[in-house]
């Protein structure tokens, strides 16, 4: 379709100079009247601004694709250089620099990801997805469109302001608390993060639930439900899908999120789990990928290959970062993916 | 306008005496506002006791309103305010110490467009039960007693049998309304409250759906709003004309079609307006 336009002002001004008395319908004769410079001028902008649109259209994919094609031509030394998949992802020892037995393993990196994700839904799932039904169902116009600019504002707070609140005022009360050694762990990080991953979930649950339709809610209330029940027995089951993606954008903020991590989880490789009692250790310092990326990757040197093509050792701490990256990558694009089609299913299903 | 709105909404004796068994619903004087906007004005009225009773009138007259005033739903909306009575099996429903929940569960509402759940069939049926049982009061065997005899009485049970548990919006729009129906029905209400059950509903889905009507009469206090002159005929005792927020005239249906006492009933069962 929209090649077709872009092309029929290009064919216009021939078609017309072959004969301006012609056969020409009478519109077109009045604008033939305006001069063919005129209208050559016009149909090359148009076609301009087209070109441009189709340029910015296409340049999210194009950005997509280096993004990608870059993080792989770094990475992918490292893995062809007798990559050991199983140690890769399986050993907890992540020592890159050490001039004795220079190991990459990511497992513990893994976990501490994985931790603060953990906990920052713990924090977030139930905070977002409350603040969304109150939005949504509980409180008037005011309040509600006073609440949904406020939380917009959260979601405005850079990451490194989160990050500093971790420090300076979730650690010190932390330790007040639990009397943990130090304030900087996951649990610290997973509160920060699980409070930056709110205004998505909000936002997208909250748009869930009003698209539940309203005899629903008539139904169940002309039936005695109280508003309490019309939300967890019709509303919860009408919008599940909605509310699942909402949790998945915001596991993805989770797993993507670095400065703040950085800042807040004490960034030390651990794995906050062991067969004692209570098995996991929030109170524990962890790293996670995103972080460790953002705090090796200035130290790391990039070296280039030997003459014979092959990277000396020391090489390896740069381009296992990179591998670390399309870990990530892979992570993330899944999740999101995965809310995508689950709300593509949630159109559908309409 | 020679006779007042007050007189002419009098019923009739033999209405009157059938009503002291104060088992119907019974309205005195009853006024309700959505904000500034008053739609429904001194309505008066005694619904007789196991009878399907038509509420007909051109449209926005306030039927809708005058319904969903017996089982209190207009507090959905901001702003509404009410004065007068409304009286159900002698309760006054307007009282502050009634329980909303168990005004609701006597009195059950039908919608004009079909609004099962978004759950099963099976699940439809008893999520009035479950609402009120608390947990686990009833047994799987006890539910499924339930369902079976509440979709029989709505002549739905040979069709779904087999697939309970199938998404009851997935039914077709006749067996939908059935089902809506059906599903107030294990918490044994006395009054149904229907808004124009057949609007959605096709010539034939109609007529199966007035031959269920008919079989629940004397067994419920059915209350119906229709636009169809015909069906009010054919399904309703009583027939109730209202217009511009206000009854005009109540009576049983064949004195009403037949024998209008109000000229403006006359006009509008003639569709000169409506
Ligand atoms: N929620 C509401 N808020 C404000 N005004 C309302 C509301 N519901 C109804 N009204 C108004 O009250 C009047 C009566 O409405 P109602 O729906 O009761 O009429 P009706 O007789 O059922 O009409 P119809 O035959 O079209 O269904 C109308 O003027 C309508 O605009
Ligand atoms: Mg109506």
């Amino acid at each position: 379709m929209k090649p077709e336009e872009a092309m029929r002002p290009d064919s216009q001004p021939a078609q017309d100079a072959s004969g301006p008395g012609g056969a020409a319908p009478p519109g077109r004769r009045r604008t033939a009247g305006r001069g063919p410079i005129r209208r050559l001028f016009h149909s090359l902008s148009e076609r301009t601004i087209v070109s441009l649109i189709y340029l910015c259209g296409i340049s999210a994919i194009v950005f997509v694709f280096s993004i990608f094609y870059f993080i792989f031509r770094e990475g992918a030394p490292f893995l062809r250089d007798g990559f050991d998949f199983q140690k890769f992802f399986f050993s907890i020892n992540w020592m890159p620099t050490s001039e004795v037995e220079r190991s990459y393993g990511i497992l513990a990196l893994i976990f501490g990801t994985g931790a603060v994700t953990l906990l920052a839904m713990v924090v977030a799932v139930p905070f977002g997805l409350g603040t969304a039904v109150f939005i949504a169902e509980f409180c008037g116009r005011r309040t509600r469109e006073a609440l949904k600019i406020l939380i917009e504002l959260l979601a405005a707070i850079p990451s490194v302001a989160w990050g500093f609140i971790g420090m300076v005022v979730m650690g010190p009360l932390i330790v007040r608390v639990t009397g943990a050694d130090v304030g900087a762990n996951a649990l610290n990080a997973g509160i920060i993060v699980g409070l930056m991953s709110v205004p998505i979930i909000v936002s997208i649950a909250e748009d869930a639930i009003r698209a539940v339709p309203d005899d629903y809610r008539a139904a169940a209330e002309a039936l005695g439900a109280t508003r309490w029940q019309v939300v967890y027995k019709v509303i919860f089951p009408a919008a599940k899908s909605g509310l699942l993606a909402a949790v998945l954008l915001g596991v993805g903020r989770a797993v993507g999120e670095t400065m703040a991590v950085l800042m807040a989880t004490g960034n030390a490789v651990n794995i906050p789990a062991d067969g004692r009692f209570p098995f996991f250790h929030a109170l524990d310092s962890v790293s996670t990928l995103t972080a460790t990326i953002a705090s090796e990757l200035g130290e790391a040197p990039r070296i280039g290959a030997l003459p014979d093509g092959s990277y000396p050792p020391a090489a390896h701490h740069y381009q296992s970062l990179f591998v670390i990256g399309i870990a990530l990558f892979v992570i993330t694009f899944a999740v999101n993916l995965t809310a995508d089609l689950v709300v593509k299913g949630i159109r559908k299903q309409r | 306008m020679t006779t007042s709105t007050a007189s002419s909404a009098e019923p009739r004796p033999g209405l009157a005496a059938a009503a002291s068994a104060d088992r119907g619903i019974l309205t005195r004087d009853f006024s309700l506002w959505y904000g500034g906007f008053q739609a429904l004005i001194g309505v008066s009225a005694s619904i007789r006791p196991g009878r399907i009773t038509a509420l007909i009138g051109p449209s926005g007259c306030g039927k809708t309103t005058l319904l969903r005033s017996f089982n209190r739903m207009n507090e959905r909306f901001p702003g509404v305010r009410t004065s007068g009575q409304i009286t159900i099996m002698g309760q006054n429903i307007l009282a502050p110490e009634v329980s909303l929940i168990e005004l609701r569960k006597s009195v059950g509402m039908v919608f004009q467009r079909p609004n099962p759940l978004p759950l099963s069939i099976y699940d439809n049926v008893v999520f009035g039960l479950r609402l009120h049982g608390g947990a686990g009061s009833l047994c799987r065997a006890e539910e499924k007693l339930a369902v079976e005899k509440a979709l029989r009485e709505v002549f739905l049970w040979d069709a779904v049998k087999d697939r309970l548990g199938a998404r009851a919006t997935e039914l077709q729009l006749e067996q939908q309304q059935k089902l809506c129906i059906a599903r107030l029905l294990p918490l044994r209400p006395e009054v149904l409250l229907m808004d124009e059950p057949c609007s959605a509903l096709d010539a034939e889905a109609t007529a199966a759906v007035e031959e269920l009507l008919d079989g629940m009469r004397r067994r419920y206090t059915i209350v119906i709003v229709t636009h169809n002159m015909a069906q009010a005929r054919r399904v309703s005792d009583d027939c109730i004309y209202m217009l511009s927020g206000r009854l005009v005239e109540h009576g049983p249906t064949a004195e009403l079609f037949i024998n209008p006492r109000d000229r403006r009933t006359e006009e509008y069962i003639e569709g000169r307006y409506g």
